[in-house]
């Protein structure tokens, strides 16, 4: 297998062009032009058989990709925070009439106020508009995670997005292991639909008015496929690894084995986390860390049940939910143990929004205060922010 | 449209048909069509296909205005149709960017100081045929021959073409139902809605008004314009008939 060395935004342009995608509609913006360029001169190059669509805007992006996959075809985007947002409504639409395809997400903060960095307002302001969601430590992942969305996507007959972090990893090079081309395509293999307006002979409706006689049952069908995309995240993850050797599930659990503390973390936030990890390790405080890699659908009884063993749980959120009650992650978590006979402290830290950097000796102090909550099973605090001027 | 037609589990068409916004038939479309590219290049579509969006006034002058501008400058295979009933129907008889001047509606409202809309329509035809497209055209179903080989036409045309139809609504004008076709014919009749296209940037009348009708004889059929019937408001039907003049007059230099 051919190592490369890209950026997040190449590695994700990469492996569009593998996947040589039917359509692609996009639309550029900060931190993720790049793919959409990329893209663009993959298409001029000849390097795929892609119609490129270069719209006027993130609505009308969705909504080419809309057109295209209900026409039967194997359809990818791209964006950002704002036009994340501009999709929005989109989104929803995507999701109900059941069409797979895939975004190449890029995640950066929602204005106001203005920033171009990283944090996960954008694609966690969208978490319940029925995608899977897929967030990736660096590139490697984002890489890999997108080739296995397009086989989660049309398998489940629901649309994904595979995110990865703005600048930190979408600007910044890593050594990408790469499948070849031909392994990409045996590995998707082709996109079959059971109807699509193409379809010959067959005059199929879609997006019909759904009133109170239909629409519940369809909703209601909705939520039973977004509950089937665990056993398909977990197949397609499987797959995947025995081509590649790397492993895929719906989080990954770093010294978690023995430890009676745990960090929640998603994201290039991951990685600076299994620093400090080692470092706590070395002061004697039995730390691990649970990386969420699926965050939709939220994969609680799992999580639940890896973290049988912790006393005390710290979630590194990198948005916040206005609810005032922590960041989504956290919230979720905490629901989702609600139901466990012992229930770990649990304290959230927000981390990281519009860019902020975050050290590994940030996550080491957060692991010493997380020790301490679990001795004296007291909590002062149970929402904190990281390296914020108060 | 998607409200009359697919009532689900039933449907009205039977031809392939998507709806997936208010505001986006031309965006959507796109992707339909690039789909059909796509599926044409690797030889797993051998037939010529139609496509064919439509939106209301309101999703085309108004809320779709970018959506349809960027597919038709991007060059799409398609035909946009827009059912210009001059006002926002589904939701209640509101103003649109097509909603004539002095015309009632329930968020432009004829009251004691403002007497309905106070701006002139936008002139979608004439900003469609400034993107250069292939083929545009104005129809209305009074002249439904007309509107019927416009269509023809457009579809035989490569490349995006638009067609705006006038739709005469009884409800949202205030008028018998019954008077649908009349009014349409008198919007031609008073110059106000002129039948014409234009073929790679040539307009061409499509039908010449016989008859001298003023946009009073017009207006005062419609219980939208009842109040600039009175008092000082007359100035506004004086206004629209300027407006209307000078743009016939525009539109007969451009054709000759
Ligand atoms: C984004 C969005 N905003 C508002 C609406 C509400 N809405 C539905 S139809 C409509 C007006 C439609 O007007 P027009 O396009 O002229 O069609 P008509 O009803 O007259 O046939 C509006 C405002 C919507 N569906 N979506």
């Amino acid at each position: 297998m051919p190592i490369k060395a890209l950026t997040g935004n190449e590695a994700m342009a990469e492996a569009m062009r593998q996947i040589n995608p039917d359509v692609v509609a996009a639309y550029p913006i900060t931190p993720a032009t790049e793919v959409v360029q990329l893209f663009a001169q993959f298409v001029a190059d000849g390097k795929v058989d892609t119609e490129f669509v270069a719209v006027e805007s993130e609505h009308s992006a969705l909504s080419a990709c809309i057109g295209a996959a209900a026409a039967g075809g194997r359809v990818m985007t791209s964006t950002a925070s704002q036009g994340l947002a501009l999709m929005h409504e989109m989104l929803y639409i995507a999701s109900g009439l059941r069409l797979p395809m895939v975004i190449c997400e890029v995640n950066r903060s929602m204005s106001a106020p203005i920033n171009i960095h990283c944090d996960h307002s954008d694609t966690m302001g969208s978490r319940e508009s029925g995608w899977i969601q897929i967030f990736s430590e660096d590139s490697q992942e984002a890489y890999d995670s997108v080739i296995q969305a397009i086989r989660i996507s049309e398998q489940a007959f629901l649309p994904c997005m595979v995110s990865l972090d703005g600048f930190i990893i979408s600007h910044c090079m890593q050594g990408i292991n790469e499948l070849t081309d031909t392994e990409v395509q045996e590995f998707i293999g082709e996109h079959k639909t059971p109807y699509s307006l193409l379809m010959d002979g067959h005059p199929f409706t879609i997006g019909a008015l759904d009133l109170q006689d239909y629409f519940f049952e369809h909703k209601r069908a909705q939520i039973e496929a977004m509950e089937n995309v665990l056993p398909i995240i977990k197949s397609v993850g499987k797959e995947f690894s025995k081509r590649t050797k790397r492993g895929y599930g719906f989080f990954e659990e770093y010294m978690l084995g023995d430890a009676d503390i745990c960090l929640i973390a998603l994201g290039s936030c991951a990685g600076t986390a299994k620093v400090a990890i080692q470092e706590l390790r070395d002061k004697g405080i039995k730390a691990g860390l649970l990386k969420l890699r699926v965050m939709r659908p939220f994969p609680y009884k799992e999580i639940v049940s890896a973290l049988f063993n912790i006393k005390a749980i710290a979630v590194l959120d990198r948005s916040t939910s206005m609810s005032t009650m922590g960041g989504p992650v956290f919230i979720e978590l905490r629901s989702a143990l609600y139901d466990n006979p012992v229930h770990p402290l649990m304290v959230n830290y927000i981390y990281g929004l519009g860019g902020r950097d975050i050290f590994p000796r940030d996550i080491v102090e957060v692991g010493q205060k997380l020790e301490n909550i679990k001795r004296t099973g007291k909590i002062e605090k149970m929402i904190d922010y990281i390296g914020v001027r108060e | 449209m998607e409200v009359v037609s697919t009532i689900f589990p039933y449907t009205a068409w039977n031809v392939p048909y998507i709806h997936s916004a208010f505001e986006n038939s031309a965006a959507t479309i796109s992707g339909v069509e690039a789909a059909y590219k796509a599926f044409k290049k690797k030889g797993k579509i051998k037939k010529k296909l139609n496509f064919i969006a439509f939106g209301g006034d309101g999703g085309t002058y108004d809320i779709g205005f970018q959506s349809l501008s960027g597919a038709m400058e991007r060059g799409h295979d398609i035909l946009y149709v827009c059912y210009d009933n001059e006002v926002y129907m589904n939701t209640g008889i509101q103003r649109s960017s097509a909603t004539p001047m002095g015309a009632h509606t329930t968020t432009s409202p004829a009251g004691r100081v403002i007497p309905g809309k106070t701006q002139f329509r936008k002139d979608l035809t004439e900003i469609m045929t400034a993107h250069d497209i292939p083929y545009v055209a104005q129809a209305a179903p009074s002249h439904w021959l007309d509107l019927t080989r416009k269509v023809e036409k457009a579809l035989s045309i490569k490349g995006p073409t638009f067609i705006n139809i006038l739709s005469p609504c009884p409800l949202g004008w205030r008028y018998p139902p019954s008077q649908t076709i009349e009014i349409s014919k008198l919007a031609v009749e008073s110059r106000f809605w002129p039948l014409y296209e234009v073929e790679n940037g040539k307009h061409k009348l499509t039908y010449k008004p016989k008859k001298e009708v003023s946009m009073e004889d017009w207006m005062k059929l419609q219980g939208r314009f009842r109040h600039l019937f009175t008092g000082k408001n007359k100035n506004v039907i004086k206004d629209c008939q300027k407006q209307v003049d000078r743009k016939w007059e525009k539109l007969w230099t451009l054709q000759s």
